[in-house]
Formats: C-alpha cells, sequence, structure tokens
C-alpha cells in the first residue's frame, strides 16, 4: 500500500465553502472494517473523484452521505446540514446518480422526472419549466414522452443526470454512473457533466473504479480497504505515486500491480 | 416540512402507484376472481350445509353468503396489503425505494404516503367486489354500503401497514411467496371470515379457538360486518386501531437507518 499523499499547499476553504464535508466516518459490519475515518471534501463548482478497487468502501460511503445507512462514527455535512440532524435539509442539496437505474421503466422520461420533481418538493406550478430545463440541458427533448424501458443504458443514465440537476442541487454523487455504459457514451457522459457543473456551480462527487474515466477531475481521492491512502490533483498524485499515469499511480497505491 | 411539499409528493407517490394498478390490468380482475369464487362458490355451495343461527350485528337469519361478505371485503383488503407489500419488495430491488428514501421528506411521511396509496386500491378494488355480489344479489343494507366506509379504510390501513412491516424484513421477492404463505392463509382462515368464532370455539381446539381470537384479522372482519349494520363495535374499533398504530410505528423503526432493518443489512457492495 503506498504512502498517503498529502494536498497541495492550499489555502484551506472556510467550514461553510464546502458543499460536501465528510470527517472521520467510519463503519463496520460485524468484524469487518468498510471505512474507517474517512475525511474528504468537495468545493462549489468541484470535481472531486472518489476511486477504488471493488471492496474499498466508495458505496458505503455513499449510502452514509445519502443518509441510508448510519456511520458508526463521525461526520457528514451537505452544504453545512448535518446528514443526522437534518437529514430532510441535507437531502434537499443533493442530487444523486445511483449505481443501479433508479428510473421507474414503466413511466415515460418526462413522467419519470416530474415524479421526482414533486419528490423534491418544487411547486407544481415551477414544475413543468424546470423538467423542461433539465431535459434540454441534456438533449433529451425528443425522448420526453418515451417510456424508460424503451430507451439504451446511455440514455437512462443522461434521464438520470437530468432528474438529478433538478431543483438545482449544491452537491451532486455519482455512483458509478459509467459502469454499464460503451466507451463512446462514458466519454459523452464525462463531457456533460464537465459541462454542467461549470454551468451550474454544483460540486460534484464521482465514485468509479474506472481511472482514467476522471484523470481530469479537480481532485482525486483513493480509497483502499475503508481508508483513505492518496488525495490531492491527479498530478500531485501520479508525481507522488511514480509512474506515467493515473492508473500507475492507483496501481502503486493500492498494491494492486503484479 | 412545508404542507404545499408534503402534499405534492404523497400526491405523485399515489398517482404513481395507481397508474401502476391501472396499467396491470391482471391486477384487478384476480383481485375480483378470488373473493367471487369464494362467494359464488364455497358459499354457494355451504349454503344448505352451514345455517348461521341470528349473531349480532344481524337480526334475522342470514343465508351463509350474507355471513361470508365481510370476511371476503377483508381478504380483498389483505391481499392488497400484502400486493402493496410486494411492491415495496420490488421497488427496493429495482432501486426506485432508494430514490423514494432519499427525497428531502421525514420518512414517516414518505411511508404514510406510500400506506395511503395501498389504502386507496384497496378501497377501489373492495367496492368493486361489493358491486359485484350486490349482481348477485349478496347486498348490504342501502345505507351500510356508505356506513361501512370508515370500517374499510380503518381495516385496510391495518393490513397495509403490516404489509409495510413485513417489506421491511424480506430482503428478495424470490422469498415473498413462501412469507406470504405463512401470513395471508393463516390470517384468513385463523379468524370469523368463514364462520363465527363461537363455532370455532365448540368444534376446534382451545388452541385454534386462541388464535383465532388474537388474530387482527378477525377484528377487522368484524368491524367491517358491524359498521355494514350501521353499528360500532369496540373492541373490534380497539384492536385495529392499536395494531394499525403499533405495525406502522414498528416499520418505521425498520425503515428507520439510524436504527432499523435496513441499517443492519447484510454488508453493502463496497
Amino acid at each position: 500500500m503506498g504512502e498517503i499523499v498529502s494536498w497541495p499547499h492550499r489555502t484551506p476553504a472556510r467550514e461553510g465553502e464546502m458543499v460536501l464535508k465528510v470527517a472521520g466516518v467510519s463503519r463496520h459490519y460485524g468484524g469487518r472494517r468498510a471505512l474507517d475515518g474517512v475525511d474528504l471534501a468537495v468545493g462549489p463548482g468541484e470535481v472531486v473523484a472518489l476511486l477504488g478497487p471493488n471492496g474499498a468502501g466508495k458505496t458505503t460511503l455513499f449510502r452514509i452521505i445519502e443518509a441510508l445507512i448510519p456511520a458508526d462514527g463521525g461526520t457528514v455535512a451537505v452544504a453545512g446540514l448535518d446528514v443526522v440532524q437534518q437529514p430532510a435539509r441535507a437531502l434537499a442539496a443533493l442530487g444523486i446518480v445511483f449505481q443501479e437505474t433508479t428510473l421507474d421503466l414503466d413511466l415515460t422520461v418526462a413522467e419519470n422526472l416530474h415524479y421526482y420533481a414533486a419528490l423534491r418538493g418544487l411547486p407544481r406550478r415551477g414544475r413543468a419549466a424546470a423538467v423542461q430545463q433539465a431535459l434540454a440541458r441534456l438533449g433529451l427533448e425528443d425522448r420526453a414522452a418515451s417510456r424508460a424501458r424503451e430507451l439504451s443504458g446511455g440514455l437512462r443514465r443522461r434521464v438520470e443526470l437530468a432528474r438529478a440537476l433538478i431543483g438545482a442541487p449544491a452537491l451532486l454523487l455519482l455512483d458509478e454512473p459509467s459502469d454499464a455504459l460503451d466507451p463512446a457514451s462514458r466519454i459523452a457522459l464525462r463531457a456533460e457533466i464537465d459541462r454542467l457543473r461549470r454551468l451550474t456551480g454544483c460540486g460534484v462527487l464521482w465514485a468509479t473504479h474506472l481511472v482514467e474515466e476522471v484523470s481530469n477531475a479537480d481532485r482525486v481521492v483513493i480509497l483502499d480497504r475503508g481508508r483513505v491512502i492518496a488525495a490531492g490533483p491527479p498530478a500531485a498524485i501520479i508525481a507522488a505515486a511514480g509512474g506515467a499515469s493515473l492508473t500507475d499511480a492507483f496501481l502503486a497505491l493500492t498494491g494492486k500491480r503484479g | 416540512m412545508r404542507l404545499g411539499h408534503a402534499l405534492g409528493a404523497a400526491g405523485a407517490i399515489m398517482r404513481r402507484e395507481l397508474r401502476r394498478f391501472v396499467e396491470q390490468r391482471s391486477r384487478l380482475a384476480s383481485a375480483l376472481v378470488r373473493p367471487v369464487l369464494w362467494l359464488m362458490v364455497f358459499a354457494a355451495g355451504f349454503q344448505n350445509v352451514f345455517g348461521v343461527s341470528i349473531i349480532p350485528p344481524y337480526q334475522t337469519y342470514i343465508t351463509y353468503q350474507v355471513y361470508v361478505l365481510p370476511g371476503l371485503a377483508a381478504m380483498v383488503l389483505l391481499f392488497n396489503g400484502m400486493q402493496s407489500s410486494l411492491s415495496l419488495v420490488y421497488d427496493r430491488e429495482m432501486g426506485m425505494m432508494r430514490l423514494l428514501l432519499t427525497a428531502p421528506l421525514p420518512r414517516w411521511w414518505l411511508l404514510l404516503a406510500k400506506l395511503a396509496a395501498g389504502v386507496m386500491l384497496s378501497l377501489v378494488q373492495v367496492y368493486a367486489f361489493l358491486g359485484i355480489a350486490a349482481l348477485f344479489d349478496v347486498r348490504l343494507p342501502l345505507a351500510g354500503y356508505i356506513a361501512v366506509l370508515p370500517a374499510l379504510l380503518l381495516a385496510a390501513l391495518m393490513l397495509g401497514a403490516i404489509g409495510l412491516l413485513l417489506s421491511a424484513t424480506i430482503r428478495q421477492l424470490e422469498n415473498f411467496a413462501g412469507a406470504m404463505n405463512f401470513v395471508i392463509f393463516p390470517m384468513f382462515f385463523l379468524s370469523s371470515a368463514l364462520y363465527p368464532l363461537w363455532k370455532i370455539g365448540e368444534a376446534a381446539s382451545a388452541l385454534v379457538y386462541y388464535l383465532c381470537l388474537i388474530n387482527p384479522f378477525t377484528y377487522a372482519v368484524e368491524l367491517i360486518r358491524f359498521a355494514a349494520y350501521g353499528r360500532l363495535e369496540p373492541l373490534s374499533l380497539a384492536v385495529v386501531g392499536g395494531v394499525t398504530l403499533n405495525a406502522f410505528a414498528a416499520a418505521l423503526l425498520a425503515y428507520d437507518p439510524q436504527r432499523g432493518l435496513l441499517g443492519r443489512a447484510r454488508p453493502q457492495p463496497a
């Protein structure tokens, strides 16, 4: 396992600036440690990639941020709101693309977005406009009346991304969003997310095990066996760990190189 | 929690369940065929075998079909309560439950909205059944079709809340059928749906009688039976109301990520 790479000399942001602050989070399943003292933060407009091999704890961490499972220790704050003390308000600041598809396949694209907008509390009057804006942002206007079941995997992911942006969340959580996508769709999704975060100013926490997919993220956090083993800009991690690419650095740090 | 937000979300949840129900055309058909078969085949066949002496709320001798009508109405509610539970397990497997539970609303409200959606569908189905029964000349008193509504509503809430609690304990759809066999049929047969309790007390073992006595479904049936004749049965009201509140509270605990069964699930994929 590689040494911990510290962040470069960056003026620490004020507490209130961070759209996500994870501090000392731990989670155990019986005798197995899924997360152990994890710290990470995401600023507005920042893309932070959460890298880790299978079983590293990425999804567990996401479940804790989403208030779906409890942490055994530590705190999580979304837009300054503790997810345990103020779960509803913290969740209101989140937009989530889950690892598995969470579209109602029997509803149309527009109906899925309307359903989500209602759950988010958008007033009925503004809902149609918000849905239309979301569709337009992702170029889905001509698929509004299509049932989700009829869409390809890539299109379903775009719909989920459009849905996650409804309500202008401060933080976008992407849990392995391109897992089931072909390479072209992955590239397109990456470009969309980059464009949208510049457009909306939301922070992005992107969990993936596809290293090169996030090689131009603002910062990378590498998780292995429940612990953060490296964190910082990709270039800093590559320089510290050695190798020519983020993939090389990742393999060196996680001890997976053969 | 803003009232507009809460009501809008509840409305969206109910509309989605109604939409799914309407599109699953076979669901209404199968929900009606079952009790109609019981009424028109089983009850009709036993018409001349079972006599029902005059017991409250009835004031004259009644046919066996009239006697079982409230029990079969409760059966419709029971099956739909469990069907709603199945729908929750399906939503959890498909990821829709995760989307719901990450909505910025108190969890109790979201689960109450799901429960209300199930109750709405239960009422549609039970009145459809009562209408079909009336076509076959098995009827409630005319005023009874209105008077029975609160009892049907409360019974549907109870059975839906039990279904909600059950859904938190079932991890996979494949396990659901087995769980249902341990819930639906014992609840239905160990009750006063098909025979008066005093007959069970005479004919069956003390254990069977006792099980019928502690079965909340018995009280749902009696609540409906009395309400259909414009009477309130206080013990049944108390039991059905109490079980509803306790089952819903237990379901809230089960769905609470800080304390419940979902948070203590098997290790999540990391």
